[in-house]
């Protein structure tokens, strides 16, 4: 049985469709990779499985538990069990790394001080940033932010973790790291992991399972080999980063010469 | 014609449903005070930021419209001879109004803009998300401690401001202007009552600091979290705050002192 | 640590600070001082007419302060002023058959209630009503006596 069982998915913001009948099953101890152009709700998708968002329609179940069907302590239990990893990596900006890191174990356990101590220091020695644990978020750089993140997400040994983007604007080193740390992760802590990503070679590079979204629908899944070897044209387009396709170039609208004979002051 | 009146309405619907946010929003940041006895220390950073961090600019300018005031009031009192009565003009006008109503002024522009941008700023940076991912809920941890500090710090502010202002007249009454010493103060002992004239100036101090403070947090939790977003909520803020505290202003005298 | 601790001392002293302002305005600034709320005993006083008496004006015996009035009321019976006076317990010794007057400060100050020692042997109590009374002089009646008299003098 999935850990994520997501069925007819429907969600909707203002008028326009976010999602339009999304099916994915999300397997224990696996990595999966939801990929799309930007603006799929890719991050929305997160928002709702960890129940920021209610669906218009469609349930989400994690591990047995419809989320949206639970009262706000139940869910908040839930929580506990999942980790989630933000784009900017949401750390305090008022505490040091070492405070980050010990702040689930601290709002969540009453843990003596010198046990939470070693704990975070393990955790921190897992991401490579044990020596930084004094410095403030704000002299971390971007991908040492996200290892901290990855850190505090890890601390109350989850069940799951969600990572958001985790590659973006990242220089190669750090991404090299950060590919490395969440198979690493997963796989010592026996975790599932979801990562939401655009970034094909190193989605495809740790996913056990990947999951193409576009138009609000899942166009494709399989393994990465199954999508490289894919024949769909919007697959191929997306995975190549082909420039024109199925996906077009130009803004939906009217025709080029349509417009060039027509005067500046149309309405 | 049709369009005003549908934009009017729709204006309407949005205050409303602003109003409606910003009271469930109280109601659920009061639930969270009573968590907070378990936690001092949230509230006393909250109290430094908000409280000490204020302390300077209250004191200063406390300590000059004192003075302002002692200095206007003596050139109205000498006219009638009345000069001796400047310590009762001093201390109604400061412990009445000028002490709730320029504290809170003062509250607003330096603690209520400071609290809009750090929490719309935790918001846009995705920190308050994150916190209630990892099952701790925000409005309690971040929220709470903030409002009840600022909710204490008010009164406490506006007493000084009080008290320095009228030492503050008291220098320039009688140091400069020479107005007898011992009338100063006995005048104004007989005249200024503790329960009617101090106690109420104390009650309007802790109402502007829980309109204030409640307007910060909610402008700053409910930012359109981008950084023009946060500007926006910071200037809101200080506006808001402004009209609330000079409205209620008018109602809570009307009340206490009127006979309305 | 370090740190914290000095926020926690600011902090302290920043409250501190307030509560010692809140203690200035209320001993020096206002009259919570000179105005125990410590009971003392209560006696009553029938006047004609108060004129701009005030709940919570003073009451002086030879100039010193020995109590409040505590209330003013219409007595239905005789449709005069009825003026409770709360006076310091620590003047427990004035002669039952003391009178009171109703006066003004200065010549436009507030009015106030001067009580005049009597000679009795027996000294007020509580509850115990004031027999001489003095009305309030009320300036207009004073100046129209005044150019009535002026006028019947021509």
């Amino acid at each position: 049985m999935p850990l994520i069982k997501i069925r007819d998915l429907h969600f909707y913001r203002g008028d326009r469709a976010i999602f339009n009948g999304v099916d994915i099953d999300i397997d224990r101890g696996k990595v999966t990779a939801i990929m799309g152009p930007s603006g799929t709700g890719k991050t929305t998708l997160l928002r709702l499985i960890g129940g920021q968002l209610r669906p218009d329609q469609g349930y989400i179940e994690i591990d047995g538990q419809n989320v949206h069907k639970l009262s706000r302590s139940k869910l908040y239990e839930l929580r506990k069990r999942m980790g989630m990893l933000f784009q900017s990596g949401a750390l305090l900006t008022d505490l040091n790394v070492f405070d980050n890191v010990a702040f689930p174990l601290r709002e969540h356990t009453k843990l003596p001080e010198p046990l939470i101590r070693d704990l975070v220091l393990m955790k921190l020695q897992a991401v490579g940033l044990r020596n930084a644990r004094k410095l403030s978020p704000s002299e971390l750089s971007g991908g040492m932010a996200r290892r901290v993140a990855l850190a505090r997400a890890v601390a109350l040994d989850p069940m799951m973790i969600m990572y958001d983007e985790p590659f973006t604007g990242q220089d190669p080193i750090s991404m090299g790291t950060l590919v490395n740390l969440i198979r690493r992760i997963n796989d010592a802590m026996g975790l599932t992991s979801i990562v939401v990503s655009h970034d094909v070679a190193e989605a495809s590079q740790i996913a056990d399972e990947i999951y193409l979204l576009s138009g609000g629908k899942v166009i494709e899944k399989g393994t990465p080999e199954e999508l490289k070897k894919s024949s769909s044209q919007w697959v191929r387009q997306f995975m190549d980063g082909l420039p024109d396709g199925p996906v077009p170039f130009h803004y939906p609208g009217s025709e080029f010469d349509v417009d060039l004979l027509q005067s500046e002051h149309e309405s | 014609m049709i369009g005003f009146i549908r934009s009017l309405g729709r204006w309407g619907l949005g205050t409303l449903e602003r109003l409606g946010r910003g009271h469930i929003f109280l109601m659920h940041t009061l639930a969270g005070l009573p968590g907070l006895f378990l936690r001092p220390a949230l509230v006393i950073q909250q109290l430094f930021s908000l409280g000490v961090l204020s302390v300077l600019i209250v004191l200063i300018s406390g300590l000059f419209v004192g003075m302002v005031l002692g200095l206007q009031g003596y050139n109205t009192l000498v006219d009638f001879g009345a000069e001796e009565s400047l310590g009762v003009l001093v201390s109604l006008s400061l412990v009445r109004e000028l002490g709730p109503v320029v504290t809170a002024l003062l509250f607003a522009g330096r603690a209520g803009s400071a609290l809009t941008a750090e929490v719309g700023l935790m918001k846009s940076t995705e920190q308050l998300s994150g916190m209630e991912m990892m099952a701790v809920d925000p409005v309690r941890r971040v929220i709470a401690p903030r409002f009840l500090a600022g909710f204490i710090s008010m009164p406490l502010l506006a007493a000084m401001f009080s008290a320095i202002g009228v030492i503050g007249a008291f220098i320039v009454g009688h140091g400069l202007l020479g107005v007898d010493e011992g009338a100063f103060w006995s005048q104004m002992q007989t005249k200024t009552d503790w329960y009617g004239d101090v106690m109420n100036g104390v009650i309007k101090s802790i109402v502007f600091g829980f309109v204030v403070t409640w307007i910060a947090l909610y402008e700053g939790y409910d930012a359109t979290p981008t950084s023009e977003g946060v500007g926006r909520a910071t200037t809101r803020t200080v506006v808001h705050s402004a009209f609330a505290i000079l409205g209620l202003d008018f109602v809570l005298t009307a009340l206490m002192f009127g006979d309305i | 640590m370090l740190q914290k601790k000095s926020t926690e001392i600011l902090v302290g002293l920043f409250v501190a600070l307030g509560i010692g302002a809140l203690f200035m305005l209320a001993m020096k600034v206002s009259n919570l001082a000179d105005f125990s709320d410590e009971r003392g005993y209560q006696v009553t006083a029938q006047f004609q007419n108060t004129g701009g008496l005030k709940v919570r004006s003073p009451v002086t015996m030879a100039g010193v302060r020995v109590g409040r009035v505590a209330a003013i009321e219409l007595d239905p019976i005789t449709y005069n002023a009825k003026v409770t006076i709360n006076m310091h317990p620590q003047f427990d010794n004035i002669p039952a058959d003391t009178s009171a007057s109703i006066f003004t400060a200065g010549l436009l100050g507030e009015q106030y209630i001067s009580l005049d020692a009597g000679a009795d042997d027996f000294y007020l109590q509580d509850g115990d009503e004031l027999m001489l009374t003095q009305s309030a002089l009320v300036l207009e009646q004073v100046i129209g006596q005044f150019l009535y008299s002026v006028a019947e003098g021509n």
